[in-house]
């Protein structure tokens, strides 16, 4: 049952993934990245982080990813043009990534680490559900979790400022 | 599952992330690809917190998804301010701060 669920949410992980990438209208793109965001929760859940899960579909499916599809539909979605700075890039980008899957494979099978090859330990039942993570951002990481929410109040009045009306004698 | 299984799905997650910035040419897509990066780099962190058996990998996860959030609002406010200025959406054409 684990495994049957595990591969699926790979494969819907992965197909997003391609998507995103192939997809020459930007809007399917983002649509391929919710299923890939979709997947990737269940992976979470299968690694019993039920909060982590939930954030995720809440935050990204949720809230980032409305915020791409009225950006998109506000642009456009234009055509990409052929003209390559480097010749041949779209060959050599390719030939790139799978150089760098390989080169993380070797990083990660060839280390020293053996609880790698495990299911990892047995957990006790609370494990990862959001009262243990909010005990653990209120107590234990509280500065970071502070400096999160700095940042985040930056990047909203940065966002306005960039994105807000344009002044007059501005060039438009 | 082994852990190996999901470290090795966010490695490969991660570099069809990386090839779609080396592709695409439009800002918001190359966004996007971004969003694919953090997003395996969180599945190998919730998947070494499991491996641990330790909670704080899943509160650095979550942090990173705060900065994911940070980065796509100013990114997508630039990629609104550069289309209402009329410039073309294309990475390789906005160079200028090039040398």
């Amino acid at each position: 049952m684990e495994q049957a669920l595990f591969f699926a949410a790979a494969i819907g992980a992965l197909g997003g993934a391609i998507g995103v990438v192939a997809m020459r209208n930007p809007f399917f793109g983002v649509l391929s990245l919710i299923v890939h965001l979709f997947s990737l929760a269940v992976l979470f859940l299968l690694l019993t982080s039920a909060f982590v899960a939930a954030a995720q579909v809440v935050v990204y499916a949720g809230a980032v990813m409305v915020l791409y599809v009225f950006v998109v539909a506000y642009v456009g979605g234009g055509t990409e043009s052929a003209w390559e700075p480097i010749p041949g890039q779209r060959l050599l980008a390719p030939l790139l990534g799978v150089a760098l899957f390989i080169e993380l494979s070797i990083a990660v099978l060839a280390s020293s680490l053996l609880a790698l090859g495990t299911d990892g330990p047995d957990v006790r039942a609370g494990f990862g559900d959001p009262a243990a993570i909010g005990n653990l951002l209120l107590e234990k990481f509280l500065v970071p979790f502070e400096a999160a929410s700095i940042l985040l109040l930056l990047a909203a009045v940065g966002a306005v400022v960039l994105a807000g009306h344009l002044r007059e004698g501005e060039r438009s | 599952m082994n852990i190996e299984w999901y470290v090795v799905l966010s490695s490969l997650l991660f570099a069809i992330g990386a090839t779609g910035i080396l592709i695409r040419r439009s800002p918001v897509v190359i966004l996007l690809c971004l969003e694919l990066m953090l997003n395996a780099g969180n599945l190998a962190l919730v998947a070494f917190s499991r491996m641990v058996g330790n909670q704080d990998g899943q509160v650095f996860a979550i942090v990173v998804m705060v900065v994911a959030a940070c980065e796509v609002v100013v990114g997508l406010g630039l990629i609104v301010a550069i289309f209402r200025r009329r410039l073309p959406l294309d990475v390789d054409e906005l160079r200028e701060l090039r040398g």
